[in-house]
Order: structure tokens, then sequence, then C-alpha cells
């Protein structure tokens, strides 16, 4: 891509600030999606907002409170929520209550498989919903942090208190555990199925070789790690959590045993969302300070998207061509780029 | 030290041994015309019931750290609840915690110390023990919850005073001193307690740690309704034979401890002195609190701990004409006195 080139004699970085559609949503934003051709902001209570590439905003209601778990395949968005439902959203911005909690507590956490099949938690338990089939659901020792589908069959992964249990809901085997002392909040498979990373509540990812269980401790972070990305083709896993993205390699079988992992685009502020694009070896970083970049990731070279001076970008994504990439900040200041 | 952009939100731990009357207060809490929205996190749902506040779940969950010591623990569940809540920010004023009654109060503490995004939404603003003031002396002797609710507590609610004689509730409030003589303290029937006495006082605020002193030491702060004694006669600091019948308990296994000096202490030798103190000793130390005066140095610095965590910060300039006095304050259990002392003298420069 062209606008990845900087000028040879560019003075300082190169910036596509003012090529940005401002987008004010008017309330928190935690997260961004795309569907279709609408971007989607997630807000932390009550509703979406979506957005056109003219900038037109249509505020959609979802849940009567916060909006605690977010998960795309962009088709359609699934949330969780604080008011103990769980609801999809599709691209022509129409609700659908996919399930409730009969003793109305959080859901803390959602996934979304790409046959349509969806998990949710509330507390310890994960539940299954796969086509017509009844929802079933597993009981995991601790309270979940996160859920994933591996992206081969109906497999879920349960990231909780001292491990991931990973579990077949339609095979009556028990279900695998993967010990790692801590508590595991976010979880991810990589795309090619081999490896399991969980985002830990120390400032560490843990992961695991699915063939052996072999242990991967990628430590080192100086912040919690919130935001996770495969680059595209998976040979490589962004991550949130310091002043430089940080990038552990996953090309090779071993993925990042005994490497060490990439540091890109420094600044005096920490990263706190990261996404990949979808087609190219170039991802998109927000910082603690406002700032947006692009980045390169073959040698770092950096774009700057937005400048720095709001609260911290909270959300990021890109369409699934890869020719337009969302951002917000944590008020919901935003805007939409279109390369 | 100074504030961040957006107001932390305060939270309140509520403790106590079943039955003292956690229920009661926080219901007082809920019902009084205060204006103001609360968060309460609670174990049990459907004994409280206040339309107007947000109640959430909890189950309790303390979790080790991955950093090799057993007492650094948290509540995970406090820290998934709290980054949920702060998706909702400005619809609710202050945060309670109420924890079960055969609950340790430090892992919600150190949730507020150890946790970078729980620290930076909300602080903890003080442990709130409610009492039975028939029943304490009882657990006290057979329940080591209700001894660390005690000892941790920044204040206590001495509850029910109604179904126990005033010799009776002399030897409990005696009971209490001797293993928390810093708590303020407040004699209650049905939990009926001023809000401003339980709410927002910043019991863990560095600026504000000046509530070194024990509370019975000074002026008749729990007392106003009752026997008006006052205390001037007696020499303050000392601890022994308060005279107006209190009795001096000593509890075998919790204690407090407080050192002071008027001499200047060596920062170099004092801070690696309290870091290696509190690793050694942190799981016996359940609390600790400091103001210092260093040599050679204008500023006042100020220290707290939950067992193994510490935070501290130069607080501001010594005023003129105030005393440069260093004082700190242990609670724990089995603390090794003598050790303690030493380590403190070796500090003083000479």
């Amino acid at each position: 891509m062209k606008e990845f080139t900087p000028a040879p004699d560019s003075p300082s970085i190169v910036s596509v600030t003012d090529r940005v559609m401002p987008v004010a949503l008017g309330m928190a934003v935690t997260s961004a999606h795309f569907l279709a051709n609408r971007a989607a902001f997630v807000g932390g209570e009550e509703n979406v907002a979506l957005v056109d590439a003219k900038g037109e905003i249509s505020k959609v209601a979802v849940h009567s409170g916060g909006i605690l778990s977010t998960a795309s395949d962009g088709k359609r968005l699934v949330m969780g929520g604080d008011d103990g439902k769980v609801v999809a959203l599709d691209a022509k911005g129409e609700v659908t209550l996919l399930a409730t909690d009969p003793k109305r507590r959080w859901i803390d956490a959602v996934a979304l498989h790409a046959d349509g099949a969806f998990a949710w938690s509330a507390g310890k338990t994960a539940f299954v919903k796969s086509g017509k089939l009844e929802e079933k659901s597993i009981e995991v020792p601790s309270t979940v942090g996160g859920l994933a589908f591996a992206p081969k069959g109906l497999r879920l992964a349960i990231a909780h208190y001292n491990g991931a249990t990973l579990w077949f809901p339609n095979m009556a085997a028990t279900a695998e555990f993967l010990p790692w002392a801590g508590s595991h909040l976010g979880v991810t498979f990589s795309p090619d199925n081999k490896f399991l990373v969980t985002t830990m509540h120390e400032p560490a990812l843990h992961g695991w070789r699915l063939a052996d269980n072999r242990h991967m401790r990628m430590t080192g972070y100086p912040g919690r790690v919130r935001s996770m990305s495969w680059s595209a083709g998976g040979k490589a896993l962004a991550t949130s959590g310091a002043d430089t993205v940080i990038l552990w390699p996953f090309a090779s079988k071993d993925g990042p045993m005994g490497k060490e992992p990439a540091m890109l685009a420094p600044l005096s502020a920490r990263v706190s969302v990261v996404a990949c694009h979808p087609k190219n070896d170039i991802l998109a970083a927000g910082y603690s300070d406002g700032t947006v970049l692009m980045v390169r990731l073959e040698d770092g070279a950096e774009i700057l998207v937005r400048r720095n001076g709001t609260e911290p970008v909270a959300a990021l994504a890109w369409n699934a061509k890869g020719t337009l990439l969302a951002f917000a900040d944590e008020n919901g200041d935003g805007g939409l780029l279109e390369l | 030290m100074s504030e961040a952009t957006s107001p932390k939100i305060p939270v309140t731990v509520l403790t106590g041994y079943l039955g003292a009357g956690k229920t009661t207060l926080l219901n007082r809490i809920l019902s009084e015309n205060h204006g103001k929205k609360y968060a309460v996190i609670v174990n049990e749902f459907g004994e409280i019931g206040i339309d107007n506040d947000l109640i959430i779940g909890a189950d309790e969950e303390v979790f080790e750290m991955n950093n090799g010591c057993i007492c650094c623990t948290v509540r995970g569940d406090l820290v998934r609840i709290m980054d949920g809540l702060m998706k909702r920010k400005g619809k609710f004023d202050a945060i309670i915690v109420e924890t079960t009654g055969l609950a340790d109060p430090a892992p919600v503490a150190q949730t507020f110390f150890v946790d970078e995004d729980v620290q930076k939404n909300a602080r903890l603003d003080a442990v709130v023990t409610v009492a039975d003031a028939k029943w304490l002396s009882d657990r006290l002797k057979d329940a080591p919850e209700a001894k660390n609710q005690i000892a941790f507590a920044d204040v206590i609610v001495l509850n029910k005073t109604d179904l126990v004689t005033r010799p009776e509730l002399a030897e409990v409030e005696a009971r209490i001193r001797c293993i928390n003589p810093y708590a303020k303290l407040h004699r209650t029937e049905r939990c009926s307690v001023a809000l401003a006495d339980v709410l927002d006082r910043g019991a863990f605020d560095l600026d504000r740690i000046l509530d070194i002193e024990p509370d019975f030491l000074e002026a008749d702060d729990h007392d106003h309704d009752h026997d008006h004694h006052h205390h001037d006669g007696h020499d303050h600091h000392h601890h022994h034979d308060h005279g107006h019948g209190l009795k001096h308990y000593h509890d075998e296994e919790m204690q407090s401890l407080s050192l002071k000096t008027d001499k200047p202490l060596d920062p170099n030798v004092f801070m690696p002195w309290l870091q290696n103190l509190v690793q050694m000793e942190g799981q016996k130390i359940l609390r600790s609190k400091g103001i210092l005066a260093f040599h050679d140095d204008d500023d006042r610095y100020v220290f707290q701990g939950v067992h193994m965590m510490l935070e501290g910060n130069h607080q501001r300039k010594w005023k003129d004409g105030e005393p440069r006095e260093s004082r700190l304050i242990f609670i724990g259990r089995e603390l090794p006195e003598e050790a303690i002392r030493k380590g403190f003298e070796s500090c003083i420069v000479s």
C-alpha cells in the first residue's frame, strides 16, 4: 500500500489526520466493530452507535444497563449486559434477544462462532447455543474471565482462575483443563488452531501449544494486557499493555517459545488497544494519550491517524476488506479513515 | 499525590461477624435521604431492596497474586465487578462492598492497592466493621475472623448496646481497644450511626493519615450520649491504668504496636528496614501507618500498608512550629515487638 511508504526526505512522521472523518458519538465507548459497511461503536451502557461512510450516526438501544462483553463476526454483534441479557445486533440495526439469565446475573463474557453458534457466561457457568440444538452449559471452578471459540469444530475455551478449560459442547467427553496459576481473563485461539493464549490479571500473557500443552510465558509488560489481535494469517499476536506494541511471533511451530517479541511504535504513552489489518501486515494502535497510529509490521514505519491529548483510545476496528479504520476514545470522540 | 482528572469513586468496605448487623447498617445507609446513589456489592441478593441503587451479587473469590507471596491475595470477583461498573461511571457516587461474616477484609483492601485499573478509578475509603456488643467478646475468643475484622477496621460500629449492661459494654470496648486502639468507635442500637461517621472517611487517604492517635485518647468522640467523663488529669501516653474502671486486656494474639521518636530518621536506613519488615512479617502485620520526619528533609513523609503492600509519599512541608516527630503504628498478630522496636531505633540518626 502506497500510503505506507514515508517520503524519504520526510522531516517527521507521516500524517493522515486531515483525511479522518471525525465522529462525535456523545457517549462513552468501549469497543468498535464493523457490521457490513457500517462501523458499530459499542457504548459503555445501553447503546450501540452505527456509523455509515458518510458519518451518519444512528443509535440502537441494546441493553437496559451496562454492556459488559461484545463479540462480532462482521455480520452481527453479540453482547452481554449487566441486565442479564444476551442480545444480537445485525447489520440492519435490528436487535434480537438471544438469552436471559434466569437470576439476572451479569453476562461477563460472550463469544461468537463462524457457523453462528454463540457462547456466554454468568458467574462460573459458560453456556453454548448452536443452531437448533438445545442450550448446553458447563461449570468451571471459578468465575469465567473470557470465552473463545476454536477456529475449527465446535470447541470453546473458557478462561478462569488457575487456567483454562477446553470444552466440546457436543461431545460427551469431559472437558480438558489447562492449568496455570493465576487469574486468566481474556482468551484467544491462534487462527491455525495450534495455540491458545490468555491475558492474565497480572501483566502477562500465558500460552499453551495445544498439540502437547507446552507452556509459553509471555511476560515483561508494565500493565495489564487488555487488547490482543492476530495479524493477517496469524503469523503474530499484537498486544497492548506496554508503551510499544508488543508483537509475539507465532509463525513457527514453536510459536514464541524462546523468542523475543518485536516492539513497535514506541511512544511515551501506554498502548491501550490494537487491531491488525485483516489482509496486510499492518496494524492500528491506540494509546492512553489518545494517539492512533498505523504501523507496518515489517519495519515499524508509522503513520499518524490521530494526535494525542485526549482520553485513552478505547476502540479500534478495520472493516473486512481493510479499507476503513474506525476508532474512538473513551469519551466517544472518534473517527473513520478511508484508505 | 495530585488528584487525577476524574475524581476517584470512594469505596467503603463493610465487614462484621455473622449477625452483628451489617445488613441493618447497609439498609440504613441506603434508605437515608442523602441524595446519593450507591453501587452495592453484596453476597446475598434479596436482603436489601432499594430500587434506586445498583445491587451487584458477588462470589468472594479470593485469588493469590502470582508473585509467590501467600498474603498477597485479591478479590478476583471485585476486579471484574469494578471493571463492569466503570462502564457506568456517573451513574453512582460511591461503592459499598459488603463482605460475608467470615471474610478476611485484607483481600478486599489489597484489591485496591494491587490492581492498576481498579486503583485508577476508585479509592478505598474505609473499612467499617459492625460488631455485636453482646457476642463480640465470645467471638474474639473463638473466631479468628472476628478478630481480623476488628484489627482491620478504620471505623467500628459497636451495635446492640441496648442488649448489654454498662460493665459488659466497658469490657467489650476494652477488648476491642486492646486489638485496635486507632479505629473510630461508635456505640449504636440498631446501627443508628450518622452516615458521616461511616462514609467518606478518607481512612486510606495518605493526606488524612493523621488519625494515627489512638481514638480513646482523644476527646470523647464516642461518649456523647453516655456518661460523659473526661480524661483530664491523666497522662494520655501511658496505655496502662486508664482509670474509669476500664480494664486493660492483653490479647495474646492480636495487638497493636506504636512507635514514636522526635529525632530524625535516616531514610536510607528506614526504607529498607520497613520494606524488609513487611516482606518478612507481612503475614502477621495486618495494617501499618506512619508519619515520618526524615533527616535533612523539610517534607513530611506518610505511608500506609496492608500486609506486604506499602504505599507512601512525601505529603507536604512540615509547618513552622510543628514538632517533627515520626510516628508508626502496626496492627497485627504475634508481632515481634522487640525486634520491631530495635529495628526502628536503628533508623534514628544518631
